[in-house]
């Protein structure tokens, strides 16, 4: 059930593609602050923000990772611009089974844009802040908003989409086997190191 | 773990088809780096002085730099390096763009390839899975049209790839490697790729990277991003101002020949602003750079290309046209694949000897009258090794002894086989002497940068650029520039610091994979504030690789690099004879200083008479087993002076002869 419609702070990178030079500075930087441990590693296809460059056809387009969802959409719309065909696909930032675009390498789990969250918050989301070009900025509004938003966090959007691959009950199994499993290994883990 | 480089090597043996993963030794990235410095370890333990530069055993190395794809901001760079056909010595060029990066996310930090394949084939990489595939569907295709294809077939649109035009896979000795906005033009890396029939090598890397001191790292990596985006004298100054009197007043038109002092007016800057601006689309960075660089030009009936630097006026100024000319042939000559420095001259040279009459309509049938004509008319000759083209393309140096009939005597602007930058100056300007003699790249814009051009004119000027010098490698050098009043009064011993900086910094940049943009080639002359010097580049790699060094550390590991490679070529047959810039590089020249300067120079290097390096030299670079195998080959008994005490000994024996005669 949707709540009534609020007032809310919302947080949004705009993008003025006509700024950008291409550097992908922003995958870098995003790919540094979302590994683990944090900037311990560098990985442009694990970022959360890709950019769709096709240079000789001056397509230089950072997108955003937007939501997970479990289901494609047609996707059925061809546009032209300047004599280049794009199609839904081509700028939508959805996690969507159709394609490999915001999945982990190796994991496939989705990556999701959450703002560059932190304790304490930062000022900016740091692919604005590795474009000195402005191609990225950012900037904070009030909306009205539905009340209630669903917000996953990365294990719980992570869940979820394995949920929607494997269904409840493989899930629950195997979460319960791995469970079981691992808390075995810890008591005698820890009858080992009583003994020692 | 390791650290800024992946730890691993691909080798591609293209004779057997042979792909192998091999893991790397950490010693030799002490001693190396990455970069240009681990590919000439690779080409000195592999490639002994007999092999031809087309043989199936020379080695064609793609090494990423050992920074290139960190967050260290401007460290995207490839070196290709391999032996020139041109001029049988090392081959060095250098790329940037994406390609180095995806290389290392795809897990490797270099490619080492042998052999030759009996068929023309491209190399797809995707992370682990390495294939050797067929290209025959590519043959004769343009090198960025090659890229696009390959990105269309392997559906992948994150796919970076260098590839070769016709010129490469026809071994033309100029012959470029290109990926899309960056090529690696120089020295004729594209004719070894042919040769090996090599069309391309297409990349996808989906790895991680990763760095030693994380926080740090990324902090400073915020903080440079945006100094180097506001900093005026980094990237390319030619994209931050269309005035180009530099070049079109100062360089030399046509095969080399004129200067064309006062070419350069406002009308003609309004004119050519207009056209420009009128079809550009873009200005453009490498990976992990701010800069904008590269021009995305949509000329009118021409494939959108990537303009730059210098190379957006070298082929109107050989064709004595304007810039809507290199607008023009640049996109035809880009998908043929040639180099943008060495091109227009030999066009320009062809052109000569047709007007002097030693090429005729015999050499070249249906010859246009335009000189427009003339140059699309040779472009495609040479590309494809037909009739005179096959001997252009072997170079001016070349053909003009192929020719004959005194065709030697019109190739005046080569320096050991190789087209050298158009200067025809006045005066001779001591520390460009040195660049020019003695640079293992043969080509000063890859040699010159870190100290001044020209001295500023007072005192207090001078005084002021000093004392926020940074980059500066010690209190001498900021004295000898306090000190400097006229340009070309300077001593022999300041020559030899100057030169001997300028260059460490550039193999500094070429083996951690920093574009000289943002370092080596943004030094004194643009300002001397350049974001990466000798003093802060070892906290970089420390922070990215883990590496301790200091400022001496690092300038130890440049010089042995440096040594290294000048062994390369002193083993190949190198030596002070060829150390010879063009007659008429400089108006006024006087051999005796010359030769003086030379021997000052070969002495602070730690070198021989002949310009070898020396044995006390070798050992104490940690290059011993280089010195035993000079001393094996009898290039160096071992036993010699520096040159001044060699000279000494020369008289000494001189007069003692003399004496006993009487």
């Amino acid at each position: 059930m949707k709540g009534e419609p609020e007032k809310k702070k919302v947080r949004r990178i705009r993008v003025d593609v006509d700024k950008c030079v291409g550097c992908r500075s922003c995958q870098l930087a995003c790919s540094a602050f979302h590994a683990n441990p944090k900037y311990s590693s560098v990985n442009p296809a694990r970022a959360r923000i890709r950019m769709m460059i096709n240079p000789q056809n001056d397509e230089y387009v950072p997108i955003r990772a937007t939501d997970y969802t479990k289901a494609a959409c047609d996707g059925r719309r061809v546009y032209t611009i300047n004599g280049n065909e794009y199609s839904d696909c081509s700028f939508c930032g959805s996690i969507c089974p159709a394609r490999d675009l915001f999945k982990e390498p190796g994991t496939g789990l989705p990556l999701k844009c959450d703002m560059c969250e932190d304790d304490p918050p930062r000022e900016l989301p740091v692919c604005v802040q590795a474009c000195p070009p402005n191609a990225l900025t950012y900037e904070e509004v009030e909306e009205e908003v539905e009340g209630d938003e669903e917000k996953l966090d990365d294990v719980a959007l992570g869940l979820k989409s394995l949920l929607d691959r494997y269904g409840y009950e493989q899930l629950a199994d195997t979460f319960a086997r791995i469970s079981q499993k691992s808390r075995e290994q810890h008591r005698s883990r820890s009858a080992r190191e009583r003994r020692d | 773990m390791r650290y800024a480089e992946t730890g691993y090597k691909l080798e591609v043996d293209l004779s057997r088809g042979n792909i192998e993963k091999v893991e790397t030794d950490p010693e030799i990235t002490e001693q190396h780096l990455g970069g240009q410095g681990t590919a000439i370890k690779e080409l000195w333990d592999r490639v002994p002085p007999e092999v031809e530069p087309f043989s199936p055993e020379n080695l064609l190395i793609f090494s990423t730099g050992m920074l290139t794809a960190t967050p260290v901001c401007g460290a995207n760079r490839t070196v290709v390096n391999s032996f020139a056909p041109q001029t049988n010595m090392y081959l060095h060029s250098v790329l940037g763009g994406y390609w180095g990066p995806e290389l290392k996310h795809a897990g490797f930090d270099r490619i080492v390839i042998s052999g030759k394949s009996p068929d023309l084939v491209y190399l797809w990489i995707n992370n682990d899975k390495v294939e050797i595939r067929d290209a025959s569907h590519l043959k004769g295709k343009g090198a960025n049209e090659t890229a696009d294809i390959l990105r269309k077939e392997l559906n992948d649109q994150d796919v970076q790839v260098v590839s070769i035009g016709l010129a490469g896979e026809n071994r033309v000795y100029f012959a470029s490697i290109e990926h899309g906005s960056s090529s690696a033009a120089r020295g004729g890396a594209g004719a070894i790729m042919g040769d090996k029939k090599l069309k391309a090598i297409a990349v996808r890397g989906t790895k991680e990277l990763n760095v030693a001191y994380p926080k740090e790292l990324f902090e400073s990596y915020l903080r440079l991003t945006k100094e180097i985006y506001e900093n005026p004298a980094t990237g390319d100054t030619m994209a931050d101002s269309y005035t180009d009197t530099f070049h079109h007043d100062n360089f030399s038109w046509g095969n080399a020949r004129v200067r064309r002092k006062g070419f350069w007016s406002e009308e003609y800057e309004e004119k050519y602003v207009k056209f420009t601006e009128e079809n550009l689309l873009r200005w453009t960075g490498c990976y992990n750079c701010p800069k904008h660089c590269h021009l995305l030009m949509a000329w009118p009936g021409r494939k959108n290309n990537f303009v730059k630097c210098f190379g957006r006026a070298t082929y109107h100024m050989a064709a004595f046209k304007e810039h809507d000319f290199s607008y023009e042939i640049t996109p035809v000559a880009l998908e043929y694949g040639f180099d943008s420095y060495s091109t227009p001259q030999v066009m320009a040279f062809a052109i000569e000897l047709y007007k002097v009459g030693i090429l005729t309509d015999a050499d070249l049938p249906n010859f246009p009258s335009d000189v427009k004509d003339r140059f699309y008319y040779l472009l495609d000759k040479i590309a494809r090794r037909d009739g005179i083209g096959d001997v252009l393309a072997n170079g001016i140096y070349w053909a003009a002894r192929q020719i004959g009939k005194g065709a030697e005597k019109y190739d005046h602007n080569t320096l050991k086989k190789f087209e050298q930058v158009p200067l025809k100056l006045g005066k001779l300007n001591p520390p460009y002497f040195l660049m020019t003699a003695t640079g293992e790249k043969m080509n000063v814009p890859q040699i010159e940068g870190s100290f001044p051009q020209d001295p500023l004119p007072t005192r207090e000027e001078r005084e002021e650029f000093v004392s926020g010098w940074e980059a500066a490698p010690n209190e001498r050098m900021k004295q000898i520039f306090v000190e400097w009043e006229k340009k070309y009064d300077v001593t022999n011993e300041e020559s030899c610091m100057i030169v001997d900086w300028n260059e460490i910094m550039h193999y500094v940049d070429d083996a951690v994979g920093l574009c000289a943009f943002v370092s080596s080639f943004r030094g004194g002359q643009f300002g001397g504030r350049p974001p990466y010097h000798i003093h802060n580049i070892p906290d970089f790699i420390k922070l990215a690789h883990g590496l301790e060094l200091d400022k001496d550390g690092l300038w130890k590991i440049a010089a042995r690099n440096r040594n290294l490679i000048r062994a390369l070529n002193v083993r190949r047959g190198l030596r002070r004879k060829d150390e010879k810039p063009p007659e008429d590089h400089w108006a006024v020249r006087d051999h005796e200083f010359e030769q003086n300067l030379l021997d000052d120079y070969y002495e602070f290097k730690g070198w021989t008479i002949d310009g070898i390096p020396r044995k006390d030299t070798l050992h104490e670079l940690g290059l011993g087993y280089v010195s035993d195998d000079l001393i094996k080959r009898g290039i160096l008994t071992g036993d010699e002076l520096p040159p001044s005490q060699e000279k000494q000994k020369q008289e000494a024996q001189k007069t003692g002869g003399a004496s006993r005669e009487r």
